[in-house]
């Protein structure tokens, strides 16, 4: 597994040197820190007429996964075979077969499409098919992530929003600056990105189309503009304004007619806004309680916040699972920050993360995964962690920090 | 080539986006510039270099400082705190005096924490830090209309670095004064 990653890794590396215009921005690799005990052997037979390696980032997504392990077929217990060819047109078709070994059975029959240079994307979809057959539930391989990447000295640092496949492959600079960016949150049909950057020389909160790259400025208020958070709709962005004497308040944008409504109305820090799958509800932080803890109120002015988050005196940056039955979270143990989750349906609290400061935890569109930023050794870096606590991942830089994960939606 | 390399997005649609992003009428719209590397990227340079501490207002606007300012542009806290020192309110009182019987100058207050907590509860403690300088400087008798704060948060370190040394340095109020 871990040379045919390597594989795949020279691989894009010699791509990367054949192109004319190297990309001017950090790349990421990932290492499997640790996997189940008890992985389900399949064996990834090298597609036919393959004119990529796509069988190879089935494998990498499958073993990625930490549920897999792959195998020659006679010690396997599963076998995909298949077969990569290229339109005329550039579009690449992968026509695939899931056989139980045990068995004989045929699992799956099916032909994936995708279009010109997008056979990365097709092979994930084959990984994402034959994951969620053997164990019955979705995985998010075919999704992409956003993140910023810093790099330079402070005070001197260059910032970029970059775009990649979840597995940290295609990355692609959408957003550059000498000022801080910040806060990238998907919109939630995966056409746009929000953020907040610092170009100005003040805060502002921009909307930028992935694809095309138009931006859109849409809160440059005076003081803190901050936090955006899409509604499930993608009609609406609740993020965070401060008054003229710097007190942070949660409120409502919405995007098509610019109509600002006023969320919190409390002289503490409230901010971090995210909300519920079902849009009937908003959580954020507050330290109205002395230090930061974790809040739900109604998307609706003159709602009353109920405190949710009550182990410990530090507790912040709440994101909710795709089924809204947990809350991933900050947490501060002794001095260290880390990712903890807690069943919004008894309370119960686990911590994830064993880092001294991890941050930006957020799900993957399946629910199983977390994914969050890690400081290692003096570097920022991506980390991913299975839900149960048992599979984690790291998406490192070869160069510079990289922080603030988002997960993308699935991909129609 | 790059860009064949990076495509993402399935499809001849976003080819012909990429090429040529869509304008539109919105004022307050901004399409991003295509770039070498890529055409969907976009640049935010207008903000050129940070401004580093001790650093005096933008480059292309100097302001020649009094000797017992020019170098004491920062002020710094303790640990989840907003809270002045009596030398911090008499150094504060200093450059009240100072942009008082100045008629063209305006101050920004830069506020930063150190990198601990979460980057956006960061920024609300970055905020109440300038706000408390900007607090002290009207007390003083310096306009409203003439201070504007701006809080980074942990997003724009003065130093790299993960020790209290760093914290300590990193958790401040950068005064960046201007021509109005």
């Amino acid at each position: 597994m871990i040379s045919m990653l390597q594989r795949s890794w020279a691989l894009g590396v010699l791509c990367w040197m054949a192109l004319a215009t190297a990309p001017s921005h950090a790349q990421l690799k990932i290492d499997i820190t640790s996997g189940v005990t008890d992985p389900i052997p399949i064996s990834i037979q090298p597609f036919d007429a393959d004119p990529q390696t796509s069988s190879q980032v089935v494998a990498a997504d499958l073993a990625r996964s930490g549920r897999f392990v792959i195998r020659e077929s006679r010690r396997a217990d599963y076998l995909v075979t298949g077969r990569h060819t290229l339109q005329a047109d550039g579009r690449s078709q992968i026509d695939f077969e899931l056989t139980n070994l045990l068995t004989g059975q045929k699992l799956l029959r099916e032909r994936i499409t995708a279009g010109p240079q997008s056979w990365r994307n097709a092979a994930h979809r084959v990984a994402d098919k034959v994951y969620e057959r053997i164990l019955g539930v979705r995985s998010s391989f075919a999704t992409r992530i956003a993140y910023v990447s810093v790099d330079g000295r402070a005070p001197q640092q260059r910032y970029q929003l970059v775009v990649a496949d979840a597995d940290g492959e295609n990355s692609r600079v959408i957003l550059e600056s000498k000022q801080p960016l910040m806060s990238p949150a998907w919109s939630p049909d995966g056409e746009w990105l929000a953020y907040v950057s610092f170009e100005t020389r003040s805060a502002a909160i921009y909307l930028q189309q992935v694809r095309t790259g138009e931006r859109r400025r849409v809160s440059s208020r005076a003081g803190v503009n901050n936090a955006p958070a899409w509604s499930p709709d993608g009609m609406r962005l609740a993020l965070t304004l401060s008054s003229p004497t710097g007190n942070l308040d949660v409120y409502l944008l919405d995007v098509a007619s610019s109509a600002l409504t006023r969320l919190t109305d409390h002289p503490a820090i409230d901010t971090e806004p995210v909300w519920a799958p079902d849009g009937r509800s908003i959580y954020f932080t507050s330290d109205r309680g002395g230090g930061p803890q974790i809040y739900q109120l109604e998307p609706r002015q003159g709602a009353t916040p109920r405190r949710v988050s009550f182990s410990g005196n530090y507790n912040a940056r709440p994101r909710i699972s795709p089924d809204g039955r947990e809350l991933a979270f900050i947490t501060r143990e002794g001095g260290a920050y880390r990712v903890a989750i807690q069943d919004l349906g008894n309370g119960s609290v686990r911590t994830l993360s064993k880092g001294p400061q991890d941050e930006s935890p957020g799900f993957s569109p399946d629910g199983g995964t977390l994914i969050y930023a890690a400081r290692e050794r003096g570097q920022g870096v991506l980390a991913t962690v299975s839900s149960d606590g048992l599979i984690l991942q790291r998406l490192k830089a070869d160069r510079g920090d990289v922080r603030e994960p988002a997960w993308g939606p699935f991909r129609p | 080539m790059f860009k064949q390399f990076a495509v993402i997005v399935a499809g001849a649609v976003f080819l012909a986006a990429c090429s040529s992003p869509k304008k539109t009428s919105d004022a307050d719209s901004v399409v991003a510039p295509p770039s070498t590397m890529d055409s969907a990227t976009a640049r935010a340079d207008a903000g050129d270099d940070a401004a580093s501490a001790g650093s005096v207002g933008d480059a292309a606007t100097s302001v020649v400082l009094p000797a017992e300012l020019a170098d004491r542009l920062v002020i710094y806290f303790p640990f989840d705190s907003d809270a002045l020192a009596a030398a911090d309110l008499e150094l504060l009182a200093q450059h009240a005096r100072f942009v008082n019987g100045r008629a063209d100058l305006n101050l920004r207050l830069e506020g930063h924490t150190d990198e601990r907590g979460t980057r956006e509860y960061n920024i609300g403690l970055g905020e109440r830090r300038a706000q408390a300088v900007r607090r002290a400087l009207a007390l003083q008798g310096v306009a409203e209309s003439r201070l504007a704060t701006v809080s980074y948060g942990e997003e724009r370190p003065a130093l790299n670095g993960s020790t209290e040394d760093v914290f300590a340095k990193n958790r401040r109020v950068e005064l960046v004064y201007g021509t109005r």
